[in-house]
């Protein structure tokens, strides 16, 4: 080997490519490749078989006459709208309750997390049975106070609300953990300075802790409206968005176009439309929350 | 998961939630404190669900039938356990998540740490456009690209196979990032003294790097575990055969199978989570922390 090819073989060129390679090849492959083919697809007509045929911007043109579309999109929209403020406000409300030290914070907080570990599915399984119609546990508590009997999941005015209800549950614990992080690294220091300048307990939470909280507070509601709009798992396993139409959302009725129907091409561009939504959404929040938050350092 | 938001460059420190803080913890420890009548009912609202499931699943069949429920069984039926052992190969099911949660785990930790170790201190050619790429499929949700990865696991014969659920899962933008930023801020003075040692790169990374990255490995690990045991809808397209189910998928089809043996079903939801949360309960530190991380670095 001549002096100079073994002095690129050591180089720092060779030594970094053969570090990142395996990894990037892997996200190039099922990540980079995936996203411009898709792209490419939403401007075919392909059933995931025959060779795809150009269709230009029809699949586009389509969406608005589409009743399924809207209402998925509509679904969605509100499932966020509700979705985002239950599920960040109670982690917070969640959090604040356990950052004490008293007897029994430990199970108190094990209580909170533990519905983070448990999978879509699982989650899905127990409100199945707890929101029975006829033998539910939830219809005969509701129905201790006066209230129901309810239908949830199988009552076309209720079926989306019942699934809200569940997924906060399911993802008060996650708020909650990301707020605890946050509230321990809020320095005593300030809060023992306006305790002795005579500040009330919830002026002190309004004034010093909640603004303190301002990034945190913003990657939840970023993070819960990006998970909002994706909701797939509950709807799958619970209605498959029934009754009737009441809980269809975009990513249920793309996975069905493309892999129950065969409707590839149209299925890609309703991805691309629910992407713009969310980087638009995004867009949105983080303009606000840049205007609002303050970033202590 | 996308962990798209507000990618900032501030590494380092692991945010940990404290068990106990530098407060004088005697102060309020045994004070009755008003905030249990909110903490109670808030941990009961928590728990119920988990805690309906487990006493369904040890009762009958009738039991389940009643209205209002029966909230004491008259006589615990372990035998429901069994018998969905018997119905279902949930011993299959758990065996194929266990061994592509491993698999998956383990690829990222090698392949994330290689990569994030490169990004981090190797200068070579095209690495900004190429980590600025890998960042951008931070931000793409899944259903944008889940049509044509099907089609090219396809095309790699991996349908139906554990491959399927492995192969595009070994590597992922999220670990990249966090172990880079980690890796960044190390001091590097150890690093350049190991290599006028004589030290290889790879020799770096394994004996000095690595070592020192014990917290931030466990919540890539964690995060990777995570996602991978509950996941659904990539297993759901591509997965058919039973036998090559995981847990979530076994779990929809035996319910699609056994919908009014609610008592069966909840046996097999409770087998289901128990993996789970055994290992919270005992890397409960490491969880929470990986959790908190996830999401201020996201």
């Amino acid at each position: 080997m001549s002096v100079s090819v073994r002095r690129i073989m050591r180089s720092d060129h060779v030594a970094g490519w053969a570090f990142a390679f395996p990894a990037v090849a892997l996200i190039v492959v099922f990540g980079i490749v995936p996203i411009l083919w898709s792209a490419l697809m939403s401007f075919q007509k392909t059933n995931l078989l025959s060779t795809p045929e150009w269709i230009g911007l029809d699949n586009y043109r389509a969406l608005p006459k589409d009743p399924l579309f809207k209402t998925s999109m509509v679904h969605a929209f509100i499932y966020a709208a509700l979705f985002v403020p239950l599920s960040v406000g109670g982690g917070l409300f969640a959090a604040v309750a356990l950052n004490r030290h008293i007897r029994g914070i430990r199970f108190y907080r094990l209580a909170v997390f533990v519905p983070v570990v448990v999978s879509t599915i699982a989650t899905s399984i127990m409100f199945l049975w707890l929101f029975d119609p006829n033998f539910g546990l939830a219809n005969w508590l509701l129905g201790l106070v006066g209230l129901g009997p309810f239908g949830f999941f199988t009552s076309s005015d209720g079926a989306l609300y019942s699934i809200i209800a569940m997924t906060v549950w399911g993802w008060i614990g996650f708020d909650a953990i990301i707020y605890l992080a946050a509230l321990q690294g809020v320095p005593n220091e300030l809060l023992e300075a306006a305790q002795l300048d005579g500040a009330r307990s919830w002026s002190i939470f309004r004034n010093i802790t909640l603004p303190l909280l301002g990034p945190a507070t913003l990657f939840l509601v970023v993070f819960s409206t990006i998970n909002a709009i994706q909701v797939f798992d509950e709807i799958y396993f619970l209605t498959k968005g029934g009754p009737g139409t009441a809980t269809y959302v975009p990513v249920l009725y793309l996975f069905k176009l493309a892999f129950e129907q065969g409707i590839a091409g149209y299925a890609a561009a309703i991805a691309y439309v629910l992407l713009v939504a969310i980087l638009i959404l995004t867009v949105i929040q983080l303009w606000v929350g840049k205007r609002m938050v303050y970033y202590a350092s | 998961m996308s962990m798209s938001a507000e990618i900032r460059d501030s590494a380092g420190a692991l945010p940990a939630l404290e068990e106990e803080s530098g407060r004088d913890p005697r102060s309020d420890r045994f004070v009755f404190s008003w905030w249990h009548l909110v903490l109670f009912p808030l941990a009961f609202l928590m728990l119920i669900p988990m805690i309906w499931m487990i006493i369904t699943s040890l009762q009958t069949l009738n039991e389940t039938r009643h209205f209002p429920p029966i909230l004491v069984p008259s006589s615990i039926q372990w035998q429901n356990y069994t018998e969905v052992l018997q119905r279902a190969p949930f011993a299959r099911w758990f065996l194929n998540t266990l061994v592509v949660t491993v698999v998956v785990v383990a690829g990222n930790l090698l392949f994330c740490s290689l990569a994030g170790y490169a990004f981090a201190r190797i200068k070579f050619f095209g690495r900004d456009v190429v980590f600025i790429l890998v960042l951008a499929t931070l931000m793409i949700p899944f259903q944008v690209i889940m049509i044509p990865t099907f089609i090219i696991v396809r095309k790699l014969g991996l349908i139906d196979t554990l491959g399927a659920l492995i192969v595009p899962n070994l590597a992922g933008a999220f670990g990249i990032f966090l172990l880079r930023q980690f890796f960044r801020s190390l001091p590097i003075e150890l690093e350049e003294a190991a290599r006028i040692d004589g030290a290889s790169r790879l020799g770096v990374l394994f004996k000095i790097v690595l070592p020192l990255s014990g917290p931030v490995l466990a919540t890539v690990a964690v995060i990777t575990f995570l996602w991978t045991w509950n996941d659904f809808l990539w297993p759901l397209i591509t997965i058919y055969n039973p036998d090559n189910m995981t847990l979530q998928l076994g779990l929809t089809t035996f319910q699609g199978a056994h919908q009014t043996n609610t008592h069966l079903l909840m046996a097999a939801n409770v087998m289901s989570v128990i993996p789970v949360l055994f290992l919270f309960f005992v890397a409960q530190r490491f969880f929470i922390r990986g959790i908190a991380t996830s999401g201020l670095k996201g």
